[in-house]
């Protein structure tokens, strides 16, 4: 008990006094998911937005191997990563393993089938609902998936935390593309299992903190930001809260 | 008389489900037509292949040359924009120009009284002033030929007769054809010319509006007599 009350302290103290060490892995953590969540976004919603209007043959062994990719080990994604970026892979020219632009690409990765998959969901619900008043209105498949997913944008929101929570939380696959190397590809987690290892509890425990606290704040400045325009615009249910809470 | 609409014996399957039977009809401008029938009798299903967005099973569907349909909904979504954005969007999908749709849609919320709204978020609004905007947009895009699927379905009395009022205004000023399901008989007497009483996806009876009224459908049909009776739907 008391080895976790003086850890607690001292993961506060390191909080507060705004540990150089602490704050340099935090924001380097953030600024690889952040752009990691936000490449997935582009790519993810634009790709699930079509799924979700398009019918062709194939699609359903398609969203098959999608659902499949949900499930996708990050370590799995590392190792295929390290592959194409590794000296003899075929993207090895750009010499980017063992650098941020590598665990961006692996985070990217293993964000974009949650991003397409959720998005497929929600653009699929609302066409299903009211795809063919606009289809009524002349909008072909491609142009209902984009007023689809532009409708259902609060409810995409929810995605965007799901990606960055996978994203910002993941472990495998930045430690192996990245080398969890002190001062350039030392991020939150790859920091807190050396540490735990090394038995540096405390700054263990404060990365930890800090995760936390990152991700509640995200959810809740989107969570506040829904609430106000579901005021303003009188929205009814979101059709993807209920596969992630 | 001119046909805006023509179904040959159109049949149309779901899986096992035959929602529509060799249907033939034609719709020449200027008529008002009511489809009537009990729950699953294929009037939305009529509607959709006649609009277009249902591909039938059997037979053709020959829409008339430069006829310009529009569709109002039994609950119309609306998309998260502003009253007046709503029935520009659906103007500028029919390739209208921006800036020219902002101005035809302020026209058509005048039209319908929603002139006041016209910045509000279309999806505060009420079932009824929904479905008003939802006409507003419809008579923007200026068609000839207009499919309601049972419009006032899902309104309050007051609603049901602000709705009615606008259609019979608008027939009264173009020369729309219309083509309306309904479960309402003083509707379909108050607003049809020719009456299409539909029973498991077959029509039973086409005629106008008096003669279906008087017509013996009801002896020789248990559900056409509940339905004449007002007791079905």
């Amino acid at each position: 008990m008391t080895t976790f009350a003086d850890t607690s302290l001292t993961a506060l103290r390191l909080l507060t006094e705004l540990d150089p060490l602490l704050w340099s892995i935090v924001v380097r953590s953030l600024w690889v998911s952040v752009l990691a969540t936000s490449m997935a976004c582009v790519l993810g919603v634009a790709l699930g937005a079509w799924l979700g209007v398009a019918r062709f043959a194939g699609r359903d062994a398609l969203l098959t191997v999608l659902n499949t990719f949900l499930a996708l080990p990050s370590v799995v994604v590392g190792l295929l990563v390290y592959l194409l970026l590794s000296r003899t892979g075929p993207l090895g020219f750009l010499g980017w393993l063992f650098s941020l632009k590598a665990m961006v690409l692996a985070q990217a990765l293993l964000v974009l089938p949650v991003v397409t998959a959720l998005t497929r969901q929600c653009v699929e619900d609302a066409e299903r609902n009211h795809g063919e008043q606009l289809q009524s209105l002349g909008a072909k498949p491609w142009l209902r998936s984009v007023l689809l997913a532009w409708d259902e944008r609060y409810a995409l929101l929810t995605v965007l935390i799901a990606a960055f929570g996978r994203a910002i939380s993941e472990v495998g696959a930045v430690m192996v593309v990245g080398g969890n190397i002190e001062g350039f590809t030392r991020v939150m987690t790859t920091a807190i299992a050396l540490e735990t290892s090394k038995g540096d509890l405390p700054l263990a425990l404060a990365l930890g903190v800090v995760l936390m606290s990152v991700v509640l704040l995200l959810n809740v400045c989107i969570s506040l930001l829904r609430r106000w325009r579901q005021r303003i615009d009188g929205s009814g249910a979101d059709p993807v809260q209920g596969v992630l809470v | 008389m001119s046909a805006v609409l023509q179904l040959q014996q159109v049949g149309v399957q779901f899986g096992a489900h035959v929602a529509l039977q060799e249907v033939s009809l034609n719709l020449h401008a200027g008529e008002r037509v009511a489809l009537v029938g009990a729950n699953g009798c294929g009037k939305s299903t009529l509607l959709r292949v006649a609009h277009g967005l249902l591909k039938v099973s059997k037979g053709k569907v020959i829409a008339g040359p430069e006829v310009h349909q529009a569709m109002v909904f039994q609950r119309p979504h609306m998309l998260r924009t502003s009253v007046l954005r709503f029935v520009a969007w659906g103007l500028w999908l029919q390739g209208a120009a921006w800036r020219d749709a902002l101005v035809r849609a302020e026209q058509a919320l005048l039209h319908t009284g929603l002139q006041d709204l016209a910045d509000r978020s279309a999806r505060t609004l009420s079932g009824g002033q929904q479905q008003r905007l939802a006409l507003a947009r419809a008579w923007a895009l200026q068609p000839d030929f207009v499919l309601l699927d049972e419009p006032t379905s899902s309104l309050d009395p007051h609603a049901k007769r602000e709705v009615e009022r606008l259609l019979q205004a608008w027939v009264a000023q173009a020369p729309v054809t219309l083509l309306f399901s309904s479960h309402n008989l003083g509707q379909v007497k108050r607003l049809a010319t020719r009456v299409i009483y539909l029973e498991a996806g077959r029509v039973l009876a086409d005629l106008p509006v008096d003669e279906f009224f008087n017509s013996p459908l009801g002896e020789t049909h248990p559900e056409a007599h509940l339905f004449l009776k007002g007791e079905l739907g």
